[in-house]
């Protein structure tokens, strides 16, 4: 690891003074809390800040569902949240995106707002070896188009970056319309998680909206009737412990045999999570008949660019929608 | 006093970051330490309390060979800082038996012979103990899935499943008394 000193702040005011920045490669200051990514960075040289700032015990861990809907405290873990029985009931989506995370040690540690702002699984981001890395150094160029791009993205990328987002959670949240509460010195404000995340454009070093001295300190889930019948199916190499090739987080609200709406994200195949809108809107009032499903699934590949290796993503995507709705649509 | 620079450290033209005072509690023992601020619980344990049972074996989360328990839940310390977990209460492989006694999924252990190089051991048993309080050894199927965040690169996994199986069921009749 770059040496780095290491404040422990004893409230948050102090924390959110030191004007650390989470996702900016040009960061010389980073927050950690579970610290299950930050120190995979740090070891692998892929982070060098000058100073880091520990959030431990400065957020609250709450979990409370309400009429309102659901609410996350950020310092919640993964584990915990997961474990939750009324999470797992009402909001069946994020259990399951949880539970198919990472490995049981690792969602002891992992927080939720630290899971939203895990950094790309990309190889060539993770390894400083390779010098082509327009996230890890502006201007260096992307390894990854014209390389080994089977886990990359096919929505929403760049010719400066085809990495994919890597949380599954957030795949789940931004399907359920949530909002992350963000507080700095100045106050606080509250933003769609679905625009916390930046595409990468020409800038793909800057990865959220999140200024410095900013820190997520809660997520806001609204009660919705499709998030009880909600499913999140993962795609991958492995049935346990390996991120997603494909995933989808599907929510209906069903009329009788009919889809009333239907929300669905995907993950493993966009720069961040991807909300597909018009595959919602074929599917209001639809039947679940598979073509139908496949008629509906196939708009959400429309702007779809694959680089060679991920060409395959194009089609199992739409395939996961299918599944997805299928599984979701079955459920009481 | 002499100063120390790492490799890296001197690579990079910086100085070694200031020592902080850290407080690690470690099978019910207090230990003051100083730690360079990138210490990891890992290597606090191996490198500075010569607690050398949990092994290093990616430094990345990914092989669980580093499995401690933090206040009783099962983590891999080589992605926690040392410093951050100051004053939580950490077990490690060396403090689960009972003086001589060992407990029940290291007993387990041997009777299904559930290593071959031992390398993972330690960290298959810390997840293993946690997977059994935690309620997720009720099948072969269910302990595969929870103990998917330890490998063993020998391969013993068929005989590590059915020595957690075994210390569950020990476990599970301990309980019902």
């Amino acid at each position: 690891m770059h040496p780095f000193t290491l404040e422990r702040p004893r409230d948050l005011s102090t924390a959110l003074a030191l004007g650390a920045q989470a996702g900016r490669t040009d960061a010389t200051a980073e927050y950690i809390a579970g610290g299950t990514d930050m120190v995979q960075l740090l070891q692998e040289y892929v982070r060098r800040p000058d100073r880091l700032v520990s959030l431990s015990g400065l957020l609250d861990n709450r979990i409370d569902i309400g009429a309102q809907g659901l609410r996350l405290g950020a310092a919640a873990t993964m584990a915990e949240v997961a474990a939750h029985t009324a999470v797992a009931e009402q909001f069946p989506v994020i259990s399951e995106a949880l539970l198919n995370s990472a490995s049981p040690q690792v969602r002891n540690q992992a927080t939720m707002g630290g899971n939203l702002l895990q950094r790309t699984r990309c190889p060539y981001f993770r390894d400083v070896g390779y010098s082509a890395c327009n996230k890890r150094e502006p201007g260096s160029g992307c390894a990854a188009i014209g390389g080994e791009n089977r886990w990359h993205a096919v929505l929403g990328t760049s010719e400066n970056c085809i990495a994919a987002h890597a949380s599954d959670l957030a795949v789940a949240l931004v399907a359920l319309d949530a909002a992350i509460e963000i507080h700095s010195a100045s106050g606080q404000r509250t933003v769609p998680l679905a625009d916390l995340y930046r595409l990468p454009d020409s800038t793909p070093h800057m990865e959220t909206v999140l200024e410095p001295g900013e820190v997520i300190a809660a997520i806001s889930v609204p009660a919705s009737p499709v998030a009880r019948r909600s499913h999140y199916l993962k795609v991958r190499d492995r049935a346990s412990f390996e991120f997603a090739l494909v995933s989808a987080a599907v929510a209906l609200e069903m009329d009788g045999p009919r889809i009333r709406q239907a929300r669905i994200a995907l993950g493993g195949v966009g720069a961040k999570p991807w909300r597909v809108p018009r595959v919602e809107a074929a599917l209001a009032g639809a039947d679940l008949n598979p073509s139908t499903l496949r008629g509906a699934a196939a708009l959400a590949a429309e702007s779809a660019q694959g680089r060679g290796g991920n060409n395959f993503k194009v089609q199992l995507m739409q395939r996961a929608i299918v599944r997805g709705v299928e599984i979701a649509g079955a459920r009481t | 006093m002499s100063t120390v620079i790492s490799p890296a450290a001197a690579q990079d033209g910086f100085s070694m970051p200031a020592p902080l005072q850290v407080m690690l509690r470690v099978n019910g023992t207090e230990h003051r330490l100083s730690l360079d601020p990138r210490t990891t619980l890992l290597d606090a344990l191996r490198e500075h309390l010569h607690l050398t049972g949990s092994k290093k074996g990616c430094g990345l989360g990914q092989c669980g060979a580093c499995t401690v328990l933090l206040d009783g839940k099962r983590v891999k310390s080589c992605l926690s800082l040392a410093a951050l977990v100051e004053g939580r209460e950490i077990t490690t492989i060396e403090g689960l038996a009972q003086g001589e006694e060992l407990h029940p999924l290291q007993a387990a252990f041997i009777d299904r012979d559930a290593f071959q190089c031992g390398y993972c051991t330690s960290g298959q048993i810390m997840a293993g103990v946690a997977c059994i309080n935690e309620g997720h050894a009720g099948s072969p199927q269910e302990i595969r899935d929870w103990m998917s965040g330890n490998l063993c690169r020998c391969g013993a996994y068929d005989h590590i499943v059915a020595a957690i199986q075994d210390a569950a069921r020990a476990t599970r009749s301990v309980q019902r008394g």
